[in-house]
């Protein structure tokens, strides 16, 4: 029997998570699991913090995941890796854009981005694994590719096949945007 | 075929394949997928349209329903309230063709301004309820609802929430059958005057009694018998995070029918476990039924009524078990959500906290206003009440606050209550100004277009709402168009409808900037040697700006060349 895997994908709001949880939830499917993908709708567009949950395995009950059961947080942003690290299992593994994006109390100077925030997490004991997503996105042909490219990122150590994940490319990415995301996600595949 | 689906992609799925032909909706987070995803189907099987409001797409989908085709519409919980009218008199009526109407209530108020659970319509309007738990159970509940509702002659309610409306499951496709019925004039079935409604209120009460019947046995309340240490009675998204957080540990009553609720398969349940809880977000409806019927389970005592549940609450709530995990020391900052770089709406509600005024607010993108720095908003209630709000403010004040008061509200929210409010300031006379912000979009629902934009569901054009004539037809002579991006505009229009003597509207009329339609500019950058530092460009809250180093820097992955910040520099320190 296959545990239960589960998955965040955390960022700010209108970097494409949707897309990204889309692209994992297809390829999971062509592998056979259950599969519940979870997210929050309404504010995504806005700015704001934003996760999604992906669980997998035989038969999967609750779509939310809570503190200490994420086995993999893909963070689309470094301080939101930071926020969310409290829902890693022991154990677990984050991936995360070394990019900054201030928030409104940073912005308006009423708190300090806190620094050096990958190697704090580090120290904790965590395995922690940071690229400049954004430069490979923007080298790919769009600074929105962020998402393809951790994509690519993840594909290199989640063992499903190449093919599924170029599939599913194919299947969530709109026609007229598949080139410069077919380049990201090699890219990230390659980093 | 097999495929992964939102919950409110499989409820729009079983709406499909139920042979529905009508649905009519207003968008609310988070019910209003259904409604997009029912668009995509040919409209000639399925017409799907939105309504101005949630009570004319309940009273267009009943319309429907006479006419014998089976017939749908969706909306948020305080949606129900305002399609409260005709559904409780739909009870009544009961169906021609098949009637359901979706409510999607908002555990945790991702997104809403209350957290009231929709079951209380239920009970009061005494219609039945189903209430699915994954995407699965949302098609073949939604196809089940009209089986039930022509079966019983009555309406049916289908409860979402916010975890199973936006929760991706797999779901298993069929074909589409149609059912039609014949419409015949029968006066005494629907026309409810109080010599028609006398005897059709018996036929509910009796119509009632056969569904808890029918509950008794009906497959959408499901027994699964493990250790009969603990029973758990449960309903919707609940039902996933007991059987995840107990496992095997625990026995269930999963109820998929939550009104009415059945009394011997509880009672039975009840006499098979050792300690029985009862397991509901929100309000304590089954517990209550649970006491009704002399059981004396453990629920609110110990649950609370506020917010989602999810499993590690209720392992710790039962066993008595936490989680262990890692966090930092830092202070992390929060990220609340913010108006996006380019908003029409931000130069409003600058102008607004410049001019210090009370803002009586509504529901919509532009709530954000309320936040830091803009911070230009007094009162925010429901769909309208920023209109209406107002009139009763300034009234009660006697005119001291006319000329330092306005209303802010959008297109589509004026459209769905906000004219009856402005007809009661002319009407009954207070010297009010109200803002309409037309956007051209339904905004923080993701873009809808309404009656306002000239444009319907299928993005074909459609009659567009003149709202300037309609303005100065229910009796405002002061009606103008202003264009928000100009704040030196923006602020002579404010403050000279302010003073006027008599009720006027202003149009703050700017397409939204995430519109594909909408043409940017190149992202602004700042010359640093221009820049003195000042932090004025900094008031109008856009996420774009930043202080880097001492001075003003321009993020071009987020700006839109919008150009309000230019207006803020007296240094011509921003350039395009």
């Amino acid at each position: 029997m296959a545990e239960t895997k589960a998955i965040m994908l955390v960022g700010v709001g209108g970097q494409g998570t949707l897309l990204a949880s889309r692209i994992l939830g297809n390829v999971l499917l062509s592998a056979g699991y259950d599969v519940k993908v979870s997210e929050v709708h309404g504010m995504s567009q806005r700015g704001g913090s934003v996760v999604t949950y992906i669980k997998y395995g035989d038969k999967i009950f609750s779509p939310v995941i809570e503190k200490g059961e994420t086995d993999v947080i893909i963070s689309f942003e470094e301080l939101e890796a930071a926020r969310w690290l409290p829902y890693l299992k022991k154990g677990g593994k984050i991936i995360t854009n070394s990019q900054q994006i201030n928030p409104m109390p940073v912005i308006m100077g009423a708190q300090a981005y806190p620094e050096g925030l990958t190697e704090k997490i580090r120290a904790k004991g965590v395995d922690i694994t940071a690229i400049d997503a954004l430069t490979l996105a923007e080298k790919a042909g769009s600074s929105r590719a962020v998402n393809v490219v951790l994509m690519g990122l993840i594909s290199k150590t989640a063992g499903f096949p190449e093919e599924a994940w170029q599939n599913a490319l194919d299947e969530c990415v709109p026609k007229k945007a598949i080139d410069i995301n077919k380049k990201a996600f090699a890219l990230g595949r390659e980093a | 075929m097999a495929g992964l689906m939102l919950g409110n992609q499989a409820v729009a799925r079983g709406l499909y394949e139920a042979g529905v032909e009508f649905v009519s909706s207003y968008p609310g987070t988070p019910s209003t997928e259904i409604t997009e995803f029912a668009s995509t189907y040919d409209k000639n099987e399925m017409y799907t349209e939105w309504a101005p409001n949630e009570k004319v797409a309940c009273e267009a989908a009943i319309g429907a329903s006479f006419a014998g085709r089976r017939s749908f519409c969706a909306m948020k919980h305080v949606g129900l309230n305002v399609a409260a009218d005709p559904l409780y008199t739909a009870s009544y009526t009961g169906v021609n063709g098949g009637f359901v109407l979706a409510v999607a209530d908002d555990q945790g108020m991702h997104s809403s301004q209350n957290e009231q659970d929709s079951r209380n319509h239920a009970i009061g309007s005494k219609v039945p309820m189903l209430e699915p738990s994954d995407s699965g159970e949302c098609k073949e509940f939604t196809k089940l609802a009209y089986e039930i509702s022509e079966q019983f002659d009555t309406p049916v309610i289908l409860r979402l929430s916010t975890r199973v409306a936006h929760s991706q499951s797999i779901v298993e496709t069929e074909d589409r059958k149609t059912v039609r019925y014949e419409y015949k004039k029968d006066p005494h079935k629907n026309i409810m005057t109080p010599a028609n409604a006398k005897p059709k209120h018996i036929i509910v009460e009796e119509r009632t009694k056969k569904l808890r019947e029918y509950a008794e046995t009906s497959p959408l309340n499901r027994v699964e018998m493990f250790d009969t240490e603990i029973g758990i009675i449960t309903n919707g998204a609940a039902y996933q995070y007991a059987r995840e957080a107990l496992g095997e540990k625990a026995s269930y009553l999963k109820l998929g029918m939550v009104n009415p609720l059945p009394v011997k398969l509880i009672k039975d349940f009840a006499a098979k476990v050792k300690k029985l809880y009862v397991v509901e977000e929100l309000d304590d409806i089954i517990e209550t039924h649970c006491r009704k019927i002399g059981l004396d389970p453990i629920g609110k005592e110990l649950f609370t009524f506020i917010g989602e549940y999810s499993q590690s609450y209720l392992r710790e709530k039962i066993l008595g078990e936490k989680d262990e995990f890692v966090q930092l020391d830092d202070v992390i900052p929060v990220r609340p959500p913010v108006m996006c770089a380019g908003c029409p709406h931000r130069g409003v509600f600058y102008t607004l906290k410049k001019l210090g005024v009370f803002v009586s607010g509504d529901i919509g993108c532009y709530t954000l206003g309320s936040a830091v720095p803009l911070e230009a908003m007094d009162t925010t209630v429901c769909m309208g009440a920023s209109v209406s709000g107002l009139h009763g403010f300034n009234k009660a004040m006697r005119g001291e606050y006319e000329g330092k008061a306005v209303a802010v509200i959008g297109d589509s929210t004026f459209i769905h209550s906000g004219i009856t409010g402005l007809i009661n300031i002319a009407y009954n006379r207070t010297n009010s100004t109200v803002l309409i912000l037309d956007n051209s979009i339904t905004g923080m629902t993701g873009h809808q277009n309404n009656p306002a934009n000239g444009k319907n569901i299928y993005g074909d054009p459609a009659s567009a709402v003149d709202l300037e004539a309609l303005c100065r037809s229910v009796g405002i002579d002061r009606v103008r168009v202003i264009n928000p991006g100009d704040l030196a505009e923006t602020e002579a229009a404010i403050k000279e409808e302010l003073v006027a003597d008599e009720p006027s509207v202003i149009i703050c009329r700017k397409p939204c900037a995430l519109l594909k339609t909408v043409k940017h500019k190149p992202p602004f950058r700042v010359d640093r040697d221009k820049c003195k530092s000042c932090k004025a460009c900094m008031k109008i809250g856009c996420p774009a700006i930043s202080m880097v180093d001492g001075k003003a820097q321009i993020d071009n992955t987020l700006c839109v060349g919008c150009g309000l910040c230019t207006q803020m520099c007296r240094f011509g320190a921003i350039e395009e």
